[in-house]
């Protein structure tokens, strides 16, 4: 299988605390990857290292072949801006806290980036905006203002609005945590049909239930490590480590 | 002197007046934007030199400031003074209200979360684009009250240019109510900066109105 994005013994330190230690990581074509694990494992910090709002301080970065960073002696060296341009072209990321634009109308929100970055033409980028809108459920707010929306509303114009740049990864950072429960179902809903219709995701969820039903691969990260992957039925259901088991064991008492 | 024959002469400087108004925004406006960005950079010299300018210009008085850049050259280079005062005054007002400015836009910038930054950077945006589309438009909509004081206070510090003698409309009402021992020129002035500052009052309101669409 293609390997779409790889990370290579990365390493990520915030002044003396060591995030991530040597964590190696790959995603294939077409894979949903959900990533669980406890506050502070370092989850949050690996997405963004992989999408490039962090810079890793080791280790490889690879997108489709395409380094974004290459280890030199135990150091991770950049590449050039226009090769990084080139690979913020091929994901995209869906924040917890939306990160809408305020100021845009939800279409806005969604067309400015192909219109701008891509330089796409505009009838082409509204009509597939709105396509992806009426995906969304959201055709009847092309209009409205992110303070005029649900939380769940928002966080689905947000999943459209990196959809629109046509990326062949979409990071999730928790993506139903600043949501109430009825909310969090329809974000689900949006990620399982990305997923049917073979979306390559990597997912960072406290849902174990959604975890295990939509992803092919689990990783359980604690302490900047990788304790346990695998089959999500296999690390969910019958977790072997210690800690994993610990971590799934308090998340039922809940 | 008769009142109308007062306000006849007064209204005579209301022209200079406006110059230094609207004279200094368009300087200080676009400045104060320059020194927030020098007074928010990386660089620790830079970022400590603005640091210090804007503490001068804020610490001492627009008065004082207005007389060293009038007379300055005067007794630093034994240069002569500037026969139009306009110019020296509306450099004082512009770096003054430059220094303001400028805090008033770093405020807003930082108040601005990093997730607007973020954003825009997975999605592809330049820095340039992002600060000049996102940041920037949501940054206006902040300050704007902000602004509308500053520039409230402008209208009426507009009168300080008496300290150089610039015939503005405060100056030439100083000048009558001396000459006539009169009291009328004060009232005068004071009415003009009031509906001055009521037109100043109305067109920040509108604008405020308008960026209200969204939150
Ligand atoms: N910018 C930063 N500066 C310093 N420390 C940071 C920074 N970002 C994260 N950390 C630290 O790195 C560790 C990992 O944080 P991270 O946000 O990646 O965890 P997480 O697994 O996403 O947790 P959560 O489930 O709570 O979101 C934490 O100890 C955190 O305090
Ligand atoms: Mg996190």
């Amino acid at each position: 299988m293609n390997k779409l994005m790889e990370i290579r013994h990365c390493r990520k330190q915030f002044g003396y605390a060591e995030v991530l230690t040597d964590l190696s990581l790959s995603v294939t074509e077409g894979q949903v990857l959900s990533i669980i694990g406890p506050s502070g494992s370092g989850k949050s910090t690996l997405l963004r290292c992989a999408t490039l709002l962090e810079t890793m301080d080791g280790g490889d970065l690879i997108y489709l072949g395409n380094y974004a960073a290459r280890d030199v002696n135990g150091k991770a060296v950049y590449s050039s801006p226009e090769e990084l341009r080139k690979i913020r072209g091929m994901f995209g990321l869906v924040f917890q806290n939306f990160n809408l634009f305020p100021h845009y109308s939800v279409l806005k929100n969604i067309m400015e980036a192909p219109m701008l970055v891509q330089k796409r033409k505009e009838k082409e980028v509204r009509e597939e905006a709105l396509a992806l809108l009426e995906q969304m459920g959201l055709s009847d707010k092309a209009d409205a203002y992110p303070w005029q929306l649900s939380g769940g509303q928002q966080q689905r114009v947000s999943i459209a609005r990196a959809l629109a740049l046509n990326p062949k990864i979409l990071f999730f950072d928790e993506p139903t945590s600043a949501l109430d429960p009825e909310l969090t179902g329809e974000i689900l809903r949006v990620i399982r049909k990305l997923a049917e219709k073979k979306m390559t995701m990597v997912i960072v969820t406290h849902e174990m239930a959604f975890a295990r039903d939509v992803s092919d691969w689990v990783v359980f990260m604690n302490n900047g490590v990788i304790v346990e992957e695998g089959d999500p039925r296999e690390v969910i259901d019958h977790p072997t480590h210690e800690r994993t088991i610990q971590f799934l064991r308090r998340l039922q008492e809940k | 002197m008769t009142i109308w024959t007062m306000i006849t002469k007064m209204s005579e400087g209301l022209g200079r007046t406006c110059a230094i108004f609207f004279l200094t925004l368009l300087f200080s406006l676009p400045l104060g934007m320059l020194v927030a960005m020098l007074r928010m950079s990386r660089n620790r010299v830079v970022s400590a030199v603005t640091k210090v300018y804007i503490a001068v210009l804020r610490g001492t008085p627009l008065m004082l400031q207005l007389l060293a850049v009038t007379y300055g050259p005067f007794y630093l280079f034994g240069s002569g003074v500037a026969r139009e005062k306009l110019i020296p005054v509306v450099i004082a007002f512009s770096l003054n209200y430059a220094a303001y400015f400028a805090e008033i836009y770093r405020g807003g910038i930082e108040s601005m979360s990093r997730g607007q930054y973020e954003a825009a950077e997975v999605l592809g945006y330049s820095r340039i684009q992002c600060f000049m589309r996102i940041i920037l438009p949501q940054v206006i909509k902040r300050i704007l009250p902000s602004v509308t004081n500053e520039v409230v206070t402008l209208v009426k510090d507009t009168s300080m240019a008496f300290t150089v003698a610039y015939q503005e409309m405060f100056t030439i009402g100083k000048q009558i109510a001396n000459s006539q021992t009169s009291f009328l020129p004060f009232v005068i002035a004071g009415v003009f900066y009031f509906v001055f500052n009521a037109v100043v009052g109305f067109i920040m309101g509108r604008a405020e109105k308008r960026l209200s669409y969204y939150r």
